[in-house]
């Protein structure tokens, strides 16, 4: 276990949560490390990496008055990791098709077989309620061959689901 | 021939503009040579820029020809580089040896034209793509006191997309 904790907030989104939030948390004496902030459906949410002198249930209850004040709740969790942990994606997959239920799981299942490690997905839903279409980005680290990844998803296509896979890589300058 | 100790962020020094060079004598080969060996110890970066060891001078060394399927001059070392065109643009990942640990999305014009002096001082003109290209304008910003960080976009947005040259001889 290391000095970590994750700490998770959702709620309505408005203006002026992440200054409120990170306020009190500097005033709990707490450092904060890594941190993704998205909205997702209208929601505010965000999962932060936090390391303070007091154990969880002190910094619980030291956001609890700004918690409550916004409506937000708050999940925190001990923490494995740390920082400095990053993996370097190499493979970019853009997935595309006519929603329906499932679409996800049998693009990284299929993943999943090749061995591929999913860094980061995001997706969205695109076109309008009566015909929705499900788009997805992920990006990942995985040793096998572009050719290889490609052979593997090739059948989705028959499904009609649109699959492209991309090496990505870093410039290091 | 020495391996020289690379500046990293925050360190001031990397924000400083750098000087034109002047004097194409040995003692400039040999800093070269040192800048080359500095950038061939480290983690596999394609370029360095001189004020990354501190010296704050007009001197960039980039080489791509490593990376498989990709447009490059080779080995350059470009002296008094100034870029003069520039066409397109394109979002690339890109790190830096003088910030560790970190990546993040630039937007970078994707073909340049760029005259520079080699390291006798001879003239010379590139006109580049791609990586390569890509590769010069982080360098050169190094000798303007900017760092990839103060032109990051976004994290999350789109990777840089590399070309792939399929055998059926369509390009992607």
């Amino acid at each position: 276990m290391s000095d970590w904790s994750m700490l998770t907030l959702v709620g309505q989104d408005r203006p002026g949560i992440v200054a409120r939030v990170t306020r009190a948390l500097y005033l709990a004496g707490c450092t904060l490390g890594e941190a993704s902030m998205l909205r997702l459906g209208g929601s505010f949410t965000i999962l932060l990496m936090v390391k303070g002198s007091q154990p969880c249930e002190g910094l619980e209850s030291a956001l609890a008055p700004v918690a409550t004040e916004l409506g937000l709740r708050v999940h925190l969790d001990p923490l494995e990791g740390g920082l400095h942990r990053h993996l370097i994606p190499n493979f970019q997959v853009r997935v595309s098709g006519a929603d329906r239920p499932g679409i996800v799981a049998d693009v990284t299942e299929v993943l999943a077989e090749q061995g591929f490690n999913i860094l980061e997905l995001e997706s969205d839903v695109a076109g309008d309620e009566s015909r929705p279409v499900y788009i997805m980005n992920i990006q990942g680290y995985c040793e096998r061959a572009l050719e290889d990844l490609e052979r593997a998803l090739a059948p989705l296509g028959e499904r009609a689901i649109a699959v492209d896979v991309a090496p990505v890589d870093v410039l290091i300058g | 021939m020495a391996i020289r100790d690379i500046l990293t962020l925050p360190d001031e020094r990397l924000k400083i503009p750098s000087e034109p060079v002047e004097r194409f004598d040995r003692e400039l080969t040999e800093f070269v040579a040192d800048l080359e060996e500095t950038r061939l110890a480290g983690p596999a970066a394609v370029g360095i820029a001189a004020p990354q060891v501190g010296r704050h001078q007009r001197i960039v060394i980039v080489d791509v020809s490593g990376r498989p399927k990709t447009a490059s001059h080779g080995h350059l070392v470009l002296v008094n580089p100034e870029i003069f065109h520039w066409e397109g643009f394109e979002m690339g990942r890109e790190g830096c040896l003088s910030v560790p640990d970190y990546t993040g999305n630039v937007i970078r014009a994707t073909r340049l034209r760029l005259k520079a002096q080699d390291p006798t001082g001879a003239p010379r003109e590139y006109e580049m793509e791609g990586f390569e290209a890509r590769a010069v304008q982080h360098e050169l910003d190094h000798l303007d006191g900017l760092l990839f960080v103060d032109r990051v976009v976004s994290r999350r947005t789109d990777l840089y997309r590399r070309k792939v040259y399929r055998k059926s001889g369509s390009s992607d």
